[in-house]
């Protein structure tokens, strides 16, 4: 029964478009129709027949259905491209959309709704008013659809109308495909706007869990997935859902169980009888092991989320830790997900088969696989404490197999074991030392250097063994050459004979003069010093008592888990990262399709305004002063000695060239709106006629790095591409730049969706923020901006006032910082809360103190990290104090320089 | 959100796009090409199904010579993409006739665009199965096999029908004889420690049903399975003859089967979809009847010769027999030479598997084959590290056996026309992922 399609990929020797356009508008129909196969033929290769738009349009007027549908298809790809000969089509469709044939109805309104050019848009509506309310439930199942299709195009004409009204008018249809569809629009529409317009009351939640056992698969899943927000009043309302979705976790489909799993569990969350929540538990655990026995990538996204579940409720899979024995052929993603799950599971119960199988797989032959396999075993002896003397015995016996990468990896863990069990299986260090120069993994060395310095009392020859690394002290990592110096420190203060005492000097020596590294230096001063001033507080210091530490890695943050949980079966669950930290798509609100307010390039009422200017490149846009632009547009003298110091970020270079992940992704690009004119960060002057004027924005919850590029050279400039260094909130570019090409003497605005946590730099915290942009027809420009943190305030910053008493609290007062602006005035208390709530800092309370005014306001960074805001101040009078409290006080600094800037605006 | 794609590209191995339908606006069309550059091109490929470049995720798997990639930009529903790309394969096989490749998307590529058309709008999965797409998608040579219909004109009704409330099944099927066949089809799986202990070893099953049958019936089946059992002598209030009843760790239906009728009446009834389709699957771990036991005996002789002893034991009932006997016993890299001495059956080497592989077609039960191999190796100067040795594996099938134990007590079939029915129940055992380890 197979097709013989493939006929149509041969091309023949004439010229190929001129031909296919005899073909598309032969007399005869057959000819027509071999011709359009062609087409989607060519276009599927990647060929471009766009230029046979009207063409192909001609032959949309057909009975043929399957002829009908390829020209819909080239439609749907070629529209945008054409968008004034789309128009066209527009009769072909609204004829189609009253056809007698439903399949034909919902043909038209579903490809209408994926064609992106604002005149077909205008003629869908009538359209799809009238299939919405069609006697055919497969019309009104594909309207349904339809309705988000345009919403993501033109919200407000949703709403303007009546659509929402209608879509949710479905959700008590009699089919419940059509309710299923509904369900799903519905949810979209509430996901990308911020009013309410899909709340689910108990009356829908019961009418579509009775709708769910008619629903196809996918429409169980659809309708699983939105219930699965609704929060229950209490614990019986939450027991009555729980009945009516756990016969869902005997479907055949893997969405549909894992969609009820959500469910259940954000239920259970409520239920108070420990009885109910343990026969639940008893209930979720054997559909969740039989999705180990569906294709490998199934299983895979099952163990990301199992791994999830039993964070949460360990009881689920406690018994049934053999179903995550690896198999010889699983896939080496589906072995990495198991392990880390028996980790989770590994108990003093079952304890002893868990480790017969660690060193099965310390046996195999994919390297990653084995080292994580060792690790695993000293992550059990760090969590079990019955168990450690068991898992060190098998950690010794793969010692002796003398496979290199097993015995580093093995001492790595040792190491943490000795950690968690001080002065209790030194015993083993004989044996460990046998190891010594086959390790030629950095961590590895570094963790037996630890081993000796700290034992160093009862090895007999440590010296002898520390000196044999001393000899290649100089070409050492990093972080084996830190280990060293301290071990070297440690021995010579429990041993301070002469040998050791040679060796401090080489060490101190090495360690200051002949390195270049910052950290190692001022370690080797501080010993130094202490040693020569006071070797008994040395001693205290050096050799005080280490806190026992506990196996945490991979427990992640209660909060961050109720997230995951409530995303379970979604990518945000396989990643283990809430989805604001991949999804980069912006919330459409209505009055994104105000086109007229932007502004266009150099229009004159824009260049009237004052423009930014920076005194220097890397000055913040903060402290910049305003000049008129007319100077703005003229070459503008460098103010600042220095220019931008390419030598500074010399790997941005490499990092553009090479094209980075980050720079080639399309997301939705919104248009620039006005707002008050950008900084200057590359003046006219240095980038040869290029200005470059940006800044960090908020908008809808959304961070933008906001560009205006101005070409004040001779000649055009294109392929403009953008590249972040390494900075302290990670901050990269969540897209690739998309820049048209600039004309001589116009410019450019574009707005650039910014992800948080992508390039993340070591060290202090920092505002800065180096950019590196390039065109085509210019040398790489870098220049250097200032990331104010108040940018970064998420909207869900704002605190009851219970909850900021108790984390102000639970804060240490260490933690607290403070600083006073001297000429800073507050004149009016409204305008400014009003100032700071616009930057996401929310004000929670007032108290008077003496003739004192002080304030409290709360504001939140991503990863949840909290600050806590108190102001103080007499209003009207020149002066505030500002404190703040947050986790994480190293960033207060950069804190303070939001502040002044949003109080001096 | 539950949007599973929104973007479905399929390549073949040299990256290639075969096929590709955008169904959102929010990825863009070269979003492939980073596919191709930072995956495809790499190591990573293999390493990990879901993988995040920039703002955009990639799922993507593997069947045949063709790779399918989901592109998404959304927390898109992984479970629910993976599934649907399981679903729409199982779909274009059965519309081009078995084979899904390279080849088979070319030569089907006009009626796999109207598919993708079909089954999935902005990113939703919409009615997936075959029966009823049959009914108005007919592509040439592709009609639906029980209507006489020109392919052209589909039937009337079929809207109702794709959104109906028994979605899977169309009205006004007729047959002079009503039929149904069963194929309950277990896979035992089994890791063995060398010492011969179990560490492992569980049965899935599913049950295959073809099914001939006019109208619009209901079915009932029943199972020796306990919770089923329980039921029934509660309400018949005496207890049941037929001995063995066994225990399932967990069964998921087909969508057929009415879920909330099962939960409350522990009763699998269902309106079959016609033709052949999954039932059920089920789980089992307790009391499995394991229909081999394999005792290998391998020593390594010096650092050049090794001495392969296999003795096999088949443990079901003397008047059966498996077929298609399989195993394969790993032996290192340098290998050099090997001979063979065998009770039954054929052994040979597979240098490209680094395996002895002896066959044995038709292996009765009870009883005992054995084989001895002495392997020679070229003696290597590298790596004093012993050989770590991969399990044994076997493949086999033994028809008329159950690991489980598992059988159909009734197949029930009620239809207001009141025909009678013939029903034909088949058991078969295979190996799933049975290893030894030596």
């Amino acid at each position: 029964m197979s097709g013989h399609d493939s006929k149509y990929f041969s091309t023949t020797k004439k010229g190929e478009i001129p031909e296919l356009k005899e073909e598309l508008n032969s007399q005869y129909k057959d000819k027509r129709k071999d011709a359009v196969k062609k087409v989607i033929a060519a276009m599927t290769v990647g060929k471009d027949v766009s230029s046979l738009f009207t063409d192909v349009v001609n032959c949309m007027q057909t009975e043929n259905l399957e002829l009908k549908k390829l020209v819909y298809l080239y439609l749907i790809n070629y529209a945008k491209s054409q968008p004034d000969l789309a128009i066209l089509a527009v009769n072909t469709f609204v004829k189609d959309s009253q056809d007698p044939n439903p399949l034909i109805r919902a043909l038209a309104v579903r490809t209408m709704g994926c064609i992106r050019v604002d005149k077909i848009t205008e003629y869908l509506c009538d359209p799809l008013q009238r299939c919405l309310k069609d006697d055919d439930p497969y019309v009104r199942k594909t309207a349904a659809i339809c309705v988000a299709k345009l919403y993501d195009i033109n919200a407000e004409l949703v709403e303007d109308r009546g659509f929402l009204e209608a879509l949710k008018d479905l959700i008590s249809d009699n089919n419940p495909m059509v309710v299923a569809n509904a369900v799903a629009s519905l949810a979209e529409i509430q996901d990308n706007s911020n009013k309410p317009i899909f709340e689910i009351t108990s009356h829908t939640l019961s009418k579509l869990l009775t709708a769910l056992n008619e629903c196809t698969e996918w429409g169980q899943v659809f309708i699983l997935d939105a219930l699965s927000r609704y929060k229950a009043a209490d614990a019986r309302e939450a027991e009555n859902i729980v009945e009516r979705v756990t016969p869902r976790l005997q479907h055949a489909n893997c969405a549909v169980v894992l969609s009820a799993v959500k469910m259940i569990l954000q239920q259970m969350e409520l239920i108070t009888s420990t009885d109910v929540v343990r026969n639940l538990c008893k209930k979720m655990a054997p559909p969740l092991v039989t999705l180990l026995s569906a294709e490998p990538e199934i299983q895979y996204v099952a163990l990301r989320n199992i791994n999830l579940i039993v964070q949460r409720r360990p009881t689920i899979l406690a018994h049934e830790i053999k179903v995550f024995f690896c198999k010889y052929n699983d896939p080496i993603y589906v072995k990495m997900e198991k392990l880390e799950i028996m980790i989770k599971l590994a108990s003093d119960r079952n304890i002893d088969q868990v480790l017969l199988e660690f060193k099965e797989y310390a046996t195999e032959v994919d390297v990653d696989f084995v080292r994580k396999a060792v690790r695993a075993i000293g992550r059990c002896a760090i969590k079990l404490e019955r168990a450690a003397e068991r898992c060190i015995s098998v950690l010794l016996e793969l010692i002796k197999i003398k496979v290199n990468y097993v015995v580093q990896e093995a001492i790595i863990v040792i190491k943490d074991i000795f950690r968690r069990y001080p002065n209790t299986y030194e015993s083993i260090i004989a044996t460990l030392c046998e190891s010594l120069d086959t390790l030629d993994e950095p961590e590895a060395k570094a963790s037996m250097i630890w081993i000796i310095g700290e034992y160093a009392e009862r090895i007999d020859n440590a010296d002898e063994l520390l000196e044999s690394f001393l000899e290649s002290f100089p070409e050492e990592p990093a972080q084996v050459q830190l280990q060293l110096l301290t071990a070297t420190v440690k021995l010579f203060l429990k041993k301070p004979t002469e040998g050791p005492q040679q060796m401090i000097q080489v060490v101190l020596n090495n360690a200051t003069v002949e390195t270049d590294n910052p950290d190692l230096r001022d370690r080797a001063y501080i010993y130094w010093r202490l040693l020569s001033t006071d070797p008994e507080a040395a001693k205290d210091v050096v050799l005080a008592e280490k806190p026992v530490i506990s196996d945490d890695s991979n427990q992640l943050d209660p909060t961050l888990l109720d997230e995951l949980l409530a995303n379970i079966a979604t990518l945000s669950s396989v990643y283990h990262k809430p989805p604001e930290a991949f999804v980069t798509r912006v919330k459409t609100t209505t009055q994104r399709t105000d086109d007229d307010e932007y502004p266009e390039g150099t229009e004159p009422g824009y260049s009237e305004s004052p423009a930014h200017v920076a005194d220097g490149a890397a000055s913040p846009p903060s402290s910049s002063s305003y000049v008129p632009s007319a100077a703005a547009r003229q070459p503008v003298p460098p103010q600042s000695s220095s220019p931008p110091a390419a030598a500074a970020v010399p790997d941005l270079l490499g990092d553009l060239i090479g094209l980075d992940n980050s720079a080639i992704v399309p997301v939705d690009q919104p248009a620039t709106p006005a707002g008050p004119p950008l900084p200057i960060l590359l003046p006219a002057s240095t980038g040869q006629g290029l200005q470059i004027s940006a800044q960090l924005t908020r908008r809808d919850g959304q961070l933008f790095y906001s560009i205006l590029f101005e070409n004040n050279s001779q000649t055009v400039l294109d392929g403009f591409m953008i590249q972040f260094n390494k900075n302290t909130f990670g901050l990269a570019a969540a897209g690739p730049l998309q820049v048209p090409q600039i004309q001589p003497g116009s410019s450019a605005a574009t707005l650039l969706p910014m992800v948080l946590f992508q390039n993340l730099s070591q060290g202090p915290p920092s505002s800065l923020l180096q950019v590196a942009i390039k065109n085509n027809q210019q040398p790489v420009w870098y220049f250097n901006d200032k990331i104010s943190l108040h940018v970064l305030f998420t909207e869900d910053g704002r605190m009851e006032r219970a909850s900021f008493l108790e984390t102000w609290r639970s804060l240490p007062d260490s933690n607290e910082v403070s600083k006073d602006f001297p000429g800073i005035v507050v004149s009016s208390v409204e305008a400014t809360l009003d100032q700071l709530a616009a930057s996401n800092m929310f004000f929670i309370a007032r108290r008077k103190h003496a003739n004192q005014d002080v304030f409290y306001f709360s504001a939140k960074i991503p990863q949840g990290i909290p600050f806590l805001i108190e102001l103080t101040t007499v209003i009207g009078n020149p002066g505030v104090k500002c404190a703040v409290k947050t986790p994480n006080p190293d960033v207060s600094a950069l804190f303070f320089e939001s502040i002044e800037t949003l109080l001096k605006a | 959100m539950p949007v599973a794609a929104s973007a479905i590209y399929f390549l073949n191995l040299r990256g290639d796009v075969l096929i590709n339908r955008l169904y959102r606006d929010d990825v863009g069309g070269n979003m492939v090409d980073a596919f191709r550059t930072h995956i495809m091109q790499t190591k990573e490929l293999g390493t990990c199904p879901v993988r995040q470049i920039g703002g955009c995720s990639f799922f993507y798997m593997r069947i045949s010579n063709v790779y399918i990639v989901i592109v998404v930009s959304s927390n898109a529903n992984v479970a629910c993409a993976f599934k649907f790309v399981v679903e729409a394969v199982a779909l274009f096989k059965s519309y081009f006739g078995g084979a899904f490749d390279e080849d088979a998307i070319r030569n089907n590529f006009v009626l796999i665009y109207e598919l993708l058309d079909e089954i999935m709008d902005f990113g939703y999965p919409q009615n997936l199965s075959p029966e009823i797409l049959k009914l108005y998608i007919t592509q040439e040579g592709v009609r639906s096999p029980f209507s006489s219909k020109p392919a052209d004109k589909p039937v009337p009704n079929a809207t109702l029908q794709v959104t109906g409330a028994v979605g899977w099944r169309r009205e006004g099927l007729v047959y002079k004889k009503n039929e149904v066949f069963l194929d309950i089809v277990e896979s035992v799986n089994l890791l063995m420690s060398s010492k011969g202990s179990v560490l492992r070893c569980d049965v899935t099953g599913k049950i295959l049903m073809k099914c001939f049958l006019s109208g619009m019936p209901d079915l009932k089946l029943g199972l020796n399975d306990k919770i089923g059992l329980e039921k029934e002598s509660q309400l018949k209030a005496r207890p049941t003859k037929s001995g063995k009843t066994i225990e399932l760790d967990d069964v998921t239906f087909h969508q057929c089967v009415n879920l909330t009728r099962f939960n409350s009446e522990k009763t699998v009834s269902f309106v079959p979809p016609d033709g052949e389709f999954e039932l059920m699957k089920y789980r089992i771990t307790e009391g499995v009847n394991l229909p081999f036991r394999v005792l290998p005996t391998i020593k390594e002789l010096g650092r050049t010769r090794m001495e392969v002893n296999v003795k096999v034991k088949s443990v079901f009932g003397a008047k059966m027999f498996a077929l298609g006997v399989v195993i394969k016993i790993p032996v290192p890299k340098q290998t050099a030479k090997t001979s063979f001495q065998v009770t039954s059956g054929r052994a040979k080497y597979n240098a490209s598997i680094d395996c002895l592989v002896w066959k044995i077609r038709k292996f009765p039960g009870q009883t005992e084959p054995t084989m001895s191999a002495e392997v020679e190796l070229i003696s290597t100067m590298q790596e004093k590290k012993s050989w770590t040795r991969p399990p044994i594996q076997m493949e086999f099938q033994v028809p008329m056996f159950t690991a489980s134990g598992l059988r159909v007590r009734f197949l029930k079939v009620w239809e207001k026309s009141g025909y009678n029915t013939v029903e034909w129940v088949r058991y078969i055992t295979k190996a799933g992922s049975y290893e030894i380890r030596c």
